[in-house]
């Protein structure tokens, strides 16, 4: 078995509010390999994207609250201080965003952007670091880079920021990407093109990717593994082909079956979920997803369900998967 | 110029009639320098040509900037075409004085994409879907508060929310009171502009399903805009695919999937990311952005992003061609 590169334990995030305490993730777990993409799939408020800036420590200090371990190659980065973190942040992991607009700094040029990234983490001349910035937007695709270098984030296009902030993302080479809905913001075809460029650079760097996005056409495309998160939890986890040829969670279920089909049936009714995910203020007792569940029963509205092992690669968190 | 065709996807199609018929539809926005100078403009719709069916819906696909909403934006007269005729009834609502299109308005509604922002925040709901009815006159104050009531049945909200503010009720909520809202007058056309692209894919699904069913209710005809294809499929009866301004195809739902022509409806259908591991997508990969539709390329706008672009292409502009029973395509290579 690999070592792993990022080993999410038991992860907790909760937040101080003006009505008490929040907390917006709530024991998440998942495995991150070198190589490997991992996809994390839920509906807004499910704690995915809480759960990306979680391992970075992005959120608010003072009014965050995190437990649990969050361990990269082998050492607990909860534990490290402001100082060791700044040196992981953009140099061993690196997150891209998915609105690109404002993600970039609106008064510096996009090489001044890029620069800055290198020179933070290494020692480097500034016609070096120049070069080496011109380098990597190549690489992510852009037309003429030497000229984009100087260009400011409002003078390019949509898809073409997405692929500054790649770049600059990826310019110190880490060894871990969170890539936060990076396309969702794009058109289909400038989306086929930035996840090609994530994936070529993924398997040029051999890193490690965790892609959050609500688009499980993205996660069939890119990913080997997939966490299904709903209201703060990991509901199911497996690899991908068992994700979408045999969901066990009766939430999952519904996802799959709710998108209309490019090549399904046009006259039928689509699937829906009843009813809406609950607010994290008011979590369900028993299963949270049990209020909204065709399935469940009483010991769904009373028991919370662990995440269960169906077989080595495939984890579910619910009391009846084996029936439904 | 006013030429109608024929389509023949279904039965239904076979007996009905142009509800409204759109011809050469332009809208330039001016640029103007410091000085006040018209310098150029901005070709957001360049000479689009439709039909909509009664009770039936055309999908209006393509990409950011194409120019799909301001299309539905001008049918209705939100904002003001440049050139170009918009048929309903025998008459041509973009000549009507403001008065006279006033009294058929309310045939005209539009469902918006932000459920946020498409509400007054200040406003109860119930409120807000009796401001057309008084807008319109249409009955009395009784008549209308049991409309507003009725309609929100309709769309799935609880009669007790009457009184409540947007800011109370969910993104999915909120659109199905924006819908509430545009069936009050009892309208002949919806333009659903992005309606459920703002939603989560469970509320989605809920969305559209509601949509449905309410054009059979009410015998709707729908304008549906939107960027996802697999949702307009869903949705629509005929399929009418925009890029840069212009329809560069236009088919039978069916048809369109089963065998797109246009280079571009090839790329964009095979840019989609199936939900399925095990099918890996022929992928027809287009290179580079959309032009700047202040100046669009010469000839077919598509030619600087085609794969099979001919030097025929970037001098002599495409015309529509009818290839087999309503699928039309405006490409060279079909020549």
């Amino acid at each position: 078995m690999q070592e792993s590169l990022l080993e999410v334990k038991n992860l907790k995030t909760s937040f101080s509010t003006e009505s008490g305490v929040v907390t917006a993730v709530d024991g998440v777990t998942f495995t991150v390999h070198a190589g490997e993409t991992l996809g994390v799939v839920g509906e807004s408020g499910c704690g995915k994207s809480v759960t990306a800036e979680s391992i970075l420590q992005l959120l608010n200090e003072r009014t965050t609250k995190y437990e649990g371990e969050i361990n990269y190659k082998g050492k607990n980065i909860l534990t490290l201080n402001k100082k060791q973190m700044q040196q992981i942040r953009g140099n061993e992991i690196a997150m891209i965003f998915q609105d690109a607009m404002t993600s970039l700094n609106p008064v510096f040029t996009i090489g001044d952007q890029i620069t800055e990234a290198i020179t933070a983490h290494m020692k480097m001349g500034r016609k070096e670091a120049n070069k080496k910035a011109i380098d990597m937007l190549s690489l992510t695709g852009i037309s003429s880079p030497e000229m984009r270098f100087h260009e400011y984030p409002y003078e390019i296009s949509g898809g073409m920021r997405q692929r500054a902030m790649i770049a600059m993302a990826l310019v110190c080479r880490p060894n871990l990407l969170i890539a936060d809905e990076p396309t969702t913001a794009l058109d289909v075809t400038i989306q086929a093109q930035i996840l090609e460029v994530i994936n070529n650079i993924k398997n040029e760097l051999n890193m490690g990717i965790v892609m959050i996005t609500h688009d499980l056409g993205v996660i069939a495309e890119v990913c080997t593994h997939v966490v299904v998160m709903y209201l703060g939890q990991v509901i199911e986890d497996a690899d991908v082909e068992s994700l979408f040829s045999n969901p066990a969670h009766p939430y999952t279920k519904g996802l799959l079956q709710c998108i209309p089909q490019i090549d399904g049936d046009r006259s039928r009714q689509l699937y829906t979920i009843e009813g809406i995910v609950p607010s994290l203020d008011n979590v369900p007792k028993g299963c949270r997803f049990s209020q909204r569940c065709p399935h469940s029963d009483a010991k769904c509205l009373n028991e919370p369900p662990l995440l269960e092992e169906i077989n080595d690669k495939h984890k579910v968190r619910c009391w009846h998967y084996d029936k439904i | 110029m006013l030429q109608p065709y024929t389509d023949v996807e279904n039965k239904k199609q076979e007996h009905a009639k142009p509800l409204l018929q759109v011809r050469n539809l332009k809208k330039y926005f001016p640029i103007t320098s410091s000085l006040g100078r018209h310098v150029g403009d901005v070709k957001s719709v360049d000479g689009v040509d439709f039909d909509l069916y009664e009770q039936q819906t055309v999908g209006l696909v393509g990409e950011s900037g194409c120019g799909k909403s301001t299309t539905g934006r001008a049918i209705l007269r939100l904002t003001d075409p440049t050139e170009g005729e918009a048929i309903y009834n025998g008459r041509d609502i973009f000549k009507l004085k403001e008065k006279e299109f006033h009294k058929i308005r309310k045939d005209f509604q539009m469902v918006f994409q932000d459920p946020h922002s498409s509400l007054n925040p200040k406003k109860r709901i119930g409120e807000a879907i009796i401001e057309p009815m008084k807008i319109h006159q249409i009955g009395t104050k009784r008549d209308q508060m049991d409309r507003a009531m009725e309609l929100l049945l309709k769309v799935g909200i609880r009669k007790d929310q009457f009184y409540r503010y947007p800011h109370e009720f969910s993104g999915g909520q909120r659109q199905r009171i924006g819908l509430a809202r545009a069936l009050a007058v009892n309208p002949k056309i919806v333009v659903c502009d992005e309606p459920v692209s703002a939603l989560d894919v469970s509320i989605q699904s809920q969305v559209i399903n509601l949509l449905k069913e309410i054009q059979e209710n009410f015998q709707l005809t729908y304008l549906f805009i939107s960027h996802d294809l697999s949702v307009v499929r869903h949705m629509a009866d005929q399929i009418c695919v925009m890029y840069l301004g212009k329809i560069v195809e236009r088919a039978p739902t069916d048809e369109l999937f089963g065998h797109p022509n246009h280079p571009y409806t090839r790329a964009l259908l095979s840019a989609i990311p199936l939900p399925n591991p095990k099918i890996k997508n022929e992928r027809i990969v287009i290179k580079g952005d959309v032009p700047s539709p202040i100046h669009p390329p010469s000839g077919c706008v598509f030619h600087t992003r085609c794969p099979f672009v001919m030097e025929r292409c970037k001098q002599q502009v495409p015309s529509m061609k009818e290839l087999t029973a309503g699928h039309y395509a405006a490409c060279h290579l079909n020549d």
